[in-house]
């Protein structure tokens, strides 16, 4: 054994099925992970990522199939693979009571590390992580991307052969991301085998290697490139009118020949299928470099039509004077700590708004002032003109919300559920069963009707909370990130609708830090340290930060280069 | 379990420590909820009543008839409505005014003066059974103390019509707070062992600290000793506050010895332990956990632990069904040795039955644990 071991991890027709579950949560796996590379199990919620990473682990034991971790099976040996493999498991599993020092203390020394050995690891680790100043904080005082590092830290200490990351940049802005894997390429030089698990599928294309998982099914095994090469050729990127990018995109996607679509700022970003003439495009277009994103799609067999039943059924709301959403120096304190400080800007009715930022920037708190769910400190937040510290019940009835992991009682059945949101929104005798009715002929609920909606499909539990929000045909609809997990088909179709209502006239606001779902938003505000530093539309928020190091910046790059001038602001302000 | 380390297992006591100083809630359940509880049991609860609101009806006017009435009007027991008026006391008996009605009958003393048996009667509210048995006992101690007054103040040689020989052993008073505060250590031991280990390691769950933990190299052994030994000793430092409060506050009277006590609680905690281990095992969500804690660990010490329900009396489906729980056994080693004093008989059986129930749960907690995750 052990010498002619030539993958870091042998996965052979594993098959993991859990009790009470109909379908395996993984499907006769195979694949083999090399040593010396990053390994990036990638895919959308439920897919079986974090089962796969487990039984790595040794943590769950196949129902059939074996794996074996450098020559160790997973079934027989787990001690001695647990002594060879670092693991961070989501939400980094620190002990939040005890010190970041603790932490470490803990970790060393159940991974066995003594005296010297111990302090030159610890001394390592901190400063490779940055967390030396803050040795003695609690580790749950420290913010989203430091407990992601010290989790980091900790798996890290014995120095392991493998590196087992689950999900770790949920929940961690997009600088910390980056500064993740600026350390796993220091990891990796020293000749560590990586496994990071993700739903990101920007991050894949950042791998050596991927294994794609849908619904427990491996899709694909091998170099991102070689997945997206099968789109090659493929790719457009159409320059529309900025008035109707949205119609154009409706009809492109219900163009035979185009299997994908989405809006990119002022362009759309088209897959074509091989034997597509784009010459025959009226748009202007370019070809664009194929991102895996538009590969797995196509993969799938591509994303939904570009039609929304929802956004049909529809009234086009009629044309007032009054901004539908509107808030002046909107400031917000708990206690002494400033959540929101002096937050302004103007909506247009039809426009989709973003609020983009950091977890903890404030703009969940400026979200929840908007939809009336806090009271503001200082400022006015107006809502088709209501005041919402005055008219509250008039501005909400005029507000449809859709919060985050989608507000449903997942002991409820899907009709049930129906029909308390209806009856919550006030909708009554006749109307009420019409619009239900509608709702489950628009989204196809029908199957469904009986089911709990906590064991809904993840992308059925979104049809179904985007209706219960939607249902008494609001003015403002406001999303919570709205499709933080789910897959890329699930998200293209949800977006249909979103923008067809936004066509009908219907103002959408969203939070996201799904740089993907803000190139959909006609504007963006960025918040940052509870003031917003920029709004504007995507491409202004490019624009802004383009530089001879970055003449092409993606919204990511917009995103990260405000927030680092910000900083730098504050920071000559300081001093 | 081989390559028991004594570094990961001190490593994972010492972070459990830690976690048990500073984690408000812990202090809350293992101090200051005793503390409420013993407060409760102490002053709030009392099984003994006083002053039930009686009536008395005379229909004898004689002074033997009066010097009855005296009696019973004498005794904290009554609170003593006298009336002439037989259907007034019983218009209020039947509206729930009056527990019970005594009525001394107009041949009372004639019967008594010919030494025939003279009779009282007492009627009594059945609805309400617990007090309707008060009162018909405390009517009978008044009686029976009146008349051995009456024999020696007369030193009359006519026999006595009711010759009621009671007498109370242990708890001469019949103070139920006697009882009761042992009764209550049960509970809050209970409360440590089962809730506070159930609750703490369904949240490593929630948290997913377990799952981190579990990917290291530490072995089954050290997790389990690492968490039950720091939750044996602040069950021991609950049990030593509760008992100094018992025995200092309360006066009650402590007559067996501390070394049984000390290893009966140890049995015990052990039980409760590993019985809160195996919920922990079964429940990984805090919500949960808590709930079957209560429900197979805190009411069962309540209500099968014949700490306030009498065992004896009920029916016998439920009487065996408490000889599944632990508390029972606790709470009659807690009884005998605060008020009788070291009882062999009584302890040896019942201390066996927990070292048999506490290995069995012991036995299958350690099965259902293993290091992974379904």
């Amino acid at each position: 054994m052990g010498s002619s071991v030539e993958n870091a991890i042998e996965i052979t027709g594993v098959t993991k099925t859990f009790s009470g579950m109909t379908q395996p949560a993984l499907d006769n796996i195979t694949a083999n992970i090399h040593k010396g590379i990053i390994t990036g199990i990638v895919g959308p919620d439920a897919a079986g990522k974090t089962t796969l990473i487990r039984l790595m682990t040794s943590l769950l034991l196949p129902t059939s199939g074996e794996i074996t971790v450098l020559g160790l099976n997973t079934l027989k040996d787990s001690d001695a693979i647990h002594d060879i493999t670092g693991y961070m498991p989501q939400k980094f599993g620190l002990y939040e009571d005890l010190t970041v020092i603790e932490n470490l203390n803990l970790y060393g020394d159940l991974q066995g590390l003594k005296g010297h050995e111990k302090e030159e690891a610890f001394e390592q680790m901190l400063s490779f992580t940055s967390l030396k100043p803050f040795t003695d904080r609690l580790a749950g005082k420290l913010s989203g991307g430091m407990k992601q590092k010290l989790g980091l830290a900790c798996a890290l200490l014995s120095r392991p052969k493998i590196l087992l990351l689950d999900e770790p940049t949920v929940g961690v802005d997009p600088i910390s991301r980056r500064e993740l894997w600026k350390m796993m390429k220091v990891l990796l030089g020293q000749g560590m085998s990586i496994v990071w698990s993700t739903s990101y599928l920007d991050e894949a294309s950042q791998c050596h290697e991927v294994l794609l998982l849908n619904e427990g099914k491996l899709l694909f095994n091998g170099p991102p490139s070689e997945l997206t090469k099968i789109v090659d050729g493929r790719v457009f990127l159409l320059d529309v009118p900025e008035k109707g990018r949205r119609t154009a995109l409706s009809n492109l996607l219900n163009t035979k020949g185009i299997t994908d679509g989405v809006l990119q700022g002022n362009k759309i970003r088209i897959v074509c299928k091989p034997d597509f003439s784009i010459q025959s495009q009226e748009y202007p277009w370019t070809p664009a470099v194929p991102r895996f994103e538009d590969a797995f799609v196509d993969t799938l067999g591509g994303g939904p039509g570009g039609t929304s039943l929802l956004a049909n059924s529809i009234p086009k709301k009629g044309k007032t004077h009054i901004a539908p959403i509107q808030t002046e120096h909107l400031t917000k304190m708990f206690g002494d700590f400033t959540a929101a400080s002096d937050i302004s800007f103007t909506i247009r009715r039809g426009e989709i708004f973003g609020l983009l930022g950091p977890n903890g920037a404030g703009k969940s708190t400026t979200f929840k002032m908007l939809c009336g769910l806090l009271q503001p400190t200082k400022g006015k937040a107006l809502v088709s003109g209501h005041d919402l510290k005055t008219a509250t019940s008039q501005a909400r009835s005029q507000i449809g919300y859709m919060a985050q992991k989608f507000s449903l009682y997942s002991d409820l059945g899907v009709k049930e559920n129906l029909d308390f949101f209806s009856g919550v929104y006030g909708l009554r005798g006749n109307f009420r069963k019409k619009r239900i009715d509608l709702m489950i002929e628009i989204f196809a609920l029908e199957s469904y009707l009986s089911s709990n909606s906590g064991l809904l499909p993840l992308g059925y539990k979104q049809r179904l909370a985007l209706a219960c929000a939607v249902m008494h045909d609001p003015d403002v609809l406001f999303l919570d990130e709205p499709t933080s997990g789910v897959d890329p088909i699930t998200r293209r179709e949800f977006w249909t609708h979103i923008n067809g209502m936004a066509e009908k006239g219907i103002t959408i606001m969203v939070t996201t830090h799904f740089m993907e779902e803000a190139e959909y938003c006609d504007r963006i505000a960025l918040i940052y340290q509870s003031k917003n530093i920029a709004t504007g539309t995507p491409d202004d928020l490019k624009e802004s930060v383009k530089s001879k190091d970055l003449p092409n910046p993606t919204l990511e790059d917009a995103f990260i280069t405000l927030i680092e001038r910000s900083d730098m602001h504050n920071n000559e302000a300081h001093v | 379990m081989s390559g028991f380390s004594t570094q990961r297992f001190f490593a994972y006591l010492k972070k459990e420590s830690i976690q048990i100083i500073r984690d408000p809630s812990t202090t809350l359940i293992a101090f200051v909820l005793p503390l409420i509880l013993m407060f409760i049991f102490g002053y709030g609860v009392s099984l003994d009543a006083d002053h039930l609101p009686i009536g008395l009806l005379i229909e004898d006017t004689s002074p033997s008839a009066r010097s009855l009435e005296a009696a019973f009007t004498g005794t904290p027991y009554f609170e003593v409505t006298t009336s002439y008026n037989r259907t007034k006391l019983e218009d209020d008996l039947s509206a729930g005014l009056l527990r019970g009605v005594v009525v001394i009958p107009q041949d009372f003393s004639q019967n008594l003066l010919r030494g025939t048996q003279a009779s009282l009667q007492v009627l009594v509210d059945g609805s309400e059974p617990n007090p309707a048995n008060f009162v018909l006992n405390y009517a009978q101690g008044v009686l029976k103390n009146w008349t051995d007054q009456l024999l020696i103040e007369k030193k009359n040689i006519f026999t006595l019509p009711i010759d009621v020989q009671a007498r109370v052993w242990f708890n001469p008073e019949l103070k139920s707070r006697e009882v009761l505060v042992p009764g209550s250590l049960a509970i809050i031991l209970s409360l440590i062992g089962i809730l506070l280990t159930a609750l703490v390691i369904a949240r490593e769950w929630e948290r997913g600290t377990m799952e981190a933990i579990m990917s290291t190299p530490i072995r089954i052994s050290e997790i389990l000793l690492g968490k039950l030994i720091p939750y044996f000793f602040l069950g021991l430092g609950s049990m030593v506050l509760c008992l100094s409060v018992a025995i200092f506050l309360y006066d009650v009277p402590f007559r067996g010895s501390f070394l049984i006590l000390f290893m009966t609680t140890s049995i015990y905690l052990i039980a409760a332990l590993s019985q809160g281990l195996l919920i922990s095992t079964l429940a990984r969500s805090q919500f949960v956990a808590s709930q079957v804690a209560i429900i197979v660990g805190f009411l069962p010490a309540i209500m099968l632990s014949g700490f306030i329900f009498e065992i004896s009396s009920m029916p016998w489906p439920i009487q065996a069904i408490t000889y599944l729980f632990v508390p029972r056994y606790f709470v009659d080693i807690l009884k005998t040795t605060f008020l009788t004093g070291t009882v062999w008989e009584i302890i040896i059986p019942n201390l066996m039955a927990l070292i048999v129930i506490g290995a069995i749960f012991l036995g299958l907690s350690l099965r259902r644990i293993a290091k992974v995750l379904d």
